[in-house]
């Protein structure tokens, strides 16, 4: 071996270029953050004073409020049904293993927007009870309002719990039934099993799933402003758009931050004790049949969500958008224009996210010893899925509008050449969902054995062209799932979209929003059914994907010994 | 403070799509207080089988199983595993990752005081040669001393039987020969009324006072051993 001091061809780093692309892309995604904590901390901490007196204090204490309640609602339902799916058998577990994932399609706003009319004191569903219990006003008799604390919690918390759901499901699913007979044979029945065994083993996949859902939680715009909860999120909306206070908006993102923080905390922390007894090729727990009421009762409970989630605000948009397209006969032209606005947006950022993931898991693909650089920035870039979009808005805010200023200066321009264009949008959207083409393109360049990439060096070909020729065309799947995935979050976006769109330029979501903010109920469904529908087609890969991994039924006796 | 346990024509099968699959037929045996049976037999032959049946994770087709004067299963009656005071030893061990070894050896032992507890695991944990590894988790101990580990946590609740399947298949020659005399002396000197499943004969051979050789879902011959 005359070259055994140097590393195979197709292991040594990707070249300086790439490496170049993959910094400067790090570097843009901490930019937004940069800008925060200079406009926070810049001017001197001492003009937070009003904001710590007024706004502060009351939109930390309703998020703190809202992430306890929304968290706990979203542990209980997602490890719940989990636990139900996983370890029983009852009528409808097929479906509903899968069915329980549908409220992913549903955007938190859209949900609000559902609820508000359904749950309306003179609505379909108040009205149902009433006529049911023989009142015929609403004096008489109506349920609590949902704008209110308790409404958002019980919102987000139905449409957020899929994401403790799945990882708790797939814990469970992999969780050694030896571990839990272990536990039975020393005395603890089904229950103890499962809160002395089952739950402790899933406590680090529980955090992963609580602290996506709290992070959209904090994301979330449409849904708590509807229902007049004030969180850290509308105020950062309100202090810009309303009182045009930009230093005030960076102050109250800059608190948001630490709340990131401690989340991205518990999520790295929970992924690395993952791998917590999930060692050798183990028999999986059987599911348990049950019969008669028990087995009806579980058919029902875990119905609940799918039907809270999901069904019973799609089947609202349905039923609105049909009865909306009967009477009016058309669509307006300012609702075609959104949804023109919304794909070409969507295919913007696709575009930049799916490139620029491609550059940094190209750049970070194993190597030797600069692999840490690399990798360290990979992680930097893939950090803007936990920032929420009002606070990546603002933090973008500050240098596009610098940029745009002196850009116009010098070309003696009119107006804002990067945010008019809605550049800065894309940049902001594809800077949130980077994470998505990153993660499965790794995994993908994962799977692809460094002998392919030796051999197609041996064979006379550059880095960039065994990318080319090699591995893009062996990519393509996790390509296409990870622009799929981009596509659709781009589409579903509202925070960033509303704070940093152009001027005169609506999304779905931004009409949907506006016609909620008026209280109009137009045609609002129809835009909020475009999106719903969109929402579905990644659920459903996932859903496949899913199900690809239900345990097999295996006899206990044939493989052991 | 055994019992002697009874199994009675025990048919044992598991479902298929195709209908049940029969693994066990006409299976009986009687069990002494304080004797170690070795079941034997070629993996498929339904050993494992039967050791779960007597632990309550698979019901039982036809015939019964008793426990001194205890019916533990039989077509119409299933007492749960919880309540059977049937001791299991895994094949894979089943440690909980999460716990530590003296909580491990603690897990069954809730309806005890904590001082009792606490007397009852250092006692487990000197009987298996253990008395420092109580804090160690899992993952942090040898695949001998997981074992013993295992062994102290299945006998703590001092169960009328105990089941120990393929015990020592996870480890190496040298220990494997070393902890099998070490754990026939423990159950001996703890009186242990215990059924060993293997398919290794020079581990029934050194674990067992009688070996119940099977196939096809019976014990066709017994072999008493030397010891």
């Amino acid at each position: 071996m005359l070259i055994s001091r140097r590393q195979p061809p197709g292991l040594r780093a990707a070249g300086p270029a790439w490496r170049c692309a993959s910094f400067l892309i790090a570097l843009g995604v901490l930019a937004p953050v940069l800008t925060l904590a200079w406009l926070a901390f810049g001017s001197g901490v001492g003009h937070w004073g009003p904001l710590f007196a007024h706004v502060l204090p009351q939109a930390a204490l309703n998020t703190a409020l809202l992430l306890a309640g929304v968290g706990t609602l979203v542990l209980v339902i997602g490890t719940g049904c989990a636990w139900l799916v996983t370890a029983h058998d009852f009528p409808g577990r097929g479906v509903l293993n899968w069915a329980l994932l549908l409220p992913l399609a549903m955007p938190t706003y859209i949900v609000a927007f559902a609820y508000l009319d359904l749950l309306h004191p003179i609505g379909p569903v108040q009205g149902a009870i009433r006529w049911m219990l023989g009142f015929d006003s609403p004096r008489q008799f109506r349920l609590p309002d949902l704008r209110s604390m308790p409404g958002a919690i019980f919102v987000l918390g139905f449409v957020l719990y899929p994401y403790v759901y799945m990882t708790a499901r797939a814990m469970f699913m992999t969780q050694p039934a030896h571990l839990l007979e272990a536990a039975r044979t020393l005395g603890e029945n089904r229950r103890g099993a499962f809160f002395r065994v089952a739950l402790p083993l899933a406590r680090p996949a529980l955090a992963v799933g609580l602290s996506l859902a709290l992070l959209e939680t904090l994301n979330d715009i449409g849904a708590s402003e509807f229902l007049g909860v004030n969180t850290l999120t509308v105020a950062v909306y309100t202090t810009w758009i309303t009182r045009s206070d930009l230093a005030g908006a960076a102050q109250i993102a800059c608190a948001m931050l630490f709340v990131v923080v401690a989340l991205v905390w518990l999520e790295r922390n929970g992924r690395q004790h993952q791998r917590f007894g999930s060692a050798q090729r183990m028999r999986a727990v059987q599911p348990r049949r049950l019969h008669g009421g028990a087995a009806w009762a579980a058919t029902a409970t875990a119905a609940l969500p799918v039907l809270i989630g999901f069904v019973a605000p799609a089947l609202y948009l349905v039923w609105e958008s049909g009865k909306r397209l009967h009477q009016g006969g058309s669509i307006s032209q300012g609702l075609v224009a959104s949804l023109g606005n919304t794909l070409a947006l969507a295919a913007g950022v696709t575009v930049v996210a799916v490139a620029a993931g491609l550059v940094v898991a190209w750049a970070s693909r194993s190597q030797g010893t600069s692999l840490n650089r690399a990798r360290w920035q990979a992680r930097v870039a893939t950090l803007g899925y936990a920032v929420p979009g009002t606070v990546l808005a603002i933090g973008l805010l500050t240098p596009a509008l610098a940029f745009d200023a002196a850009l116009a200066g010098a070309m003696g321009w009119q107006g804002l050449p990067l945010m008019g264009a809605g550049i800065v949008l894309v940049m902001a959207c594809a800077i949130r969902f980077l994470a998505m083409p990153v993660g499965g393109i790794e995994a993908g360049l994962a799977r692809i054995p460094p002998a392919i990439e030796q051999a197609s060096r041996l064979l006379g070909e550059t880095t960039g062209g065994t990318l080319r020729r090699v591995h893009l065309p062996l990519l393509q799947p996790a390509i296409a799932a990870g622009a799929l995935l981009v596509f659709v979050d781009a589409m579903k976006e509202l925070p960033a979209t509303l704070l940093l769109r152009p001027a005169n330029f609506d999304t779905l979501a931004t009409w949907l929003y506006a016609e909620a903010a008026r209280g109009t109920y137009e045609e609002g469904a129809i835009a909020a059914l475009a999106i719903v529908v969109a929402g579905l087609l990644p659920v459903v890969l996932l859903a496949r994907n899913q199900l690809g991994t239900t345990p097999t039924v295996t006899p206990p006796d044939t493989d052991l010994a | 403070m055994s019992s002697p346990l009874h199994l009675d024509s025990l048919q044992l099968a598991y479902d298929t799509p195709r209908g049940p699959h029969t693994v066990v037929d006409g299976f009986s045996l009687d069990l002494p207080a304080g004797e170690i049976a070795c079941l034997f037999g070629p993996s498929g032959c339904g050993k494992t089988t039967v050791l779960r049946a007597i632990a309550g994770f698979e019901p039982v087709r036809a015939g019964t199983i008793r426990l001194g004067e205890t019916l533990l299963s039989s077509p119409q009656k299933h007492l749960p595993p919880e309540q059977r005071r049937v001791g299991m030893m895994f094949q894979e061990y089943a440690l909980f990752p999460h716990l530590s070894a003296a909580r491990n050896v603690a897990f069954g032992l809730r309806r005890l005081g904590r001082a009792a507890q606490q007397a009852r695991v250092t006692e487990m944990l000197a009987l298996v040669g253990l008395a420092e590894a109580g804090e160690r988790y899992p993952h942090e101990l040898s695949g001998g001393q997981q074992q013993r580990i295992a062994l102290a946590r299945a006998l703590a609740p001092s169960p009328a039987l105990l089941l120990l399947d393929e015990p020592f298949s996870n480890l190496d020659g040298g220990t494997r020969e070393r902890l099998t005399a070490e754990v026939r002396g423990i159950l001996k000197k703890a009186g242990q009324t215990a059924i060993l499943v293997t398919h290794n004969e020079a581990e029934a051979h050194a674990m067992a006072d009688r070996i119940g050789v099977m196939h096809n879902g019976r014990i066709t011959h017994w072999l008493e051993t030397a010891s």
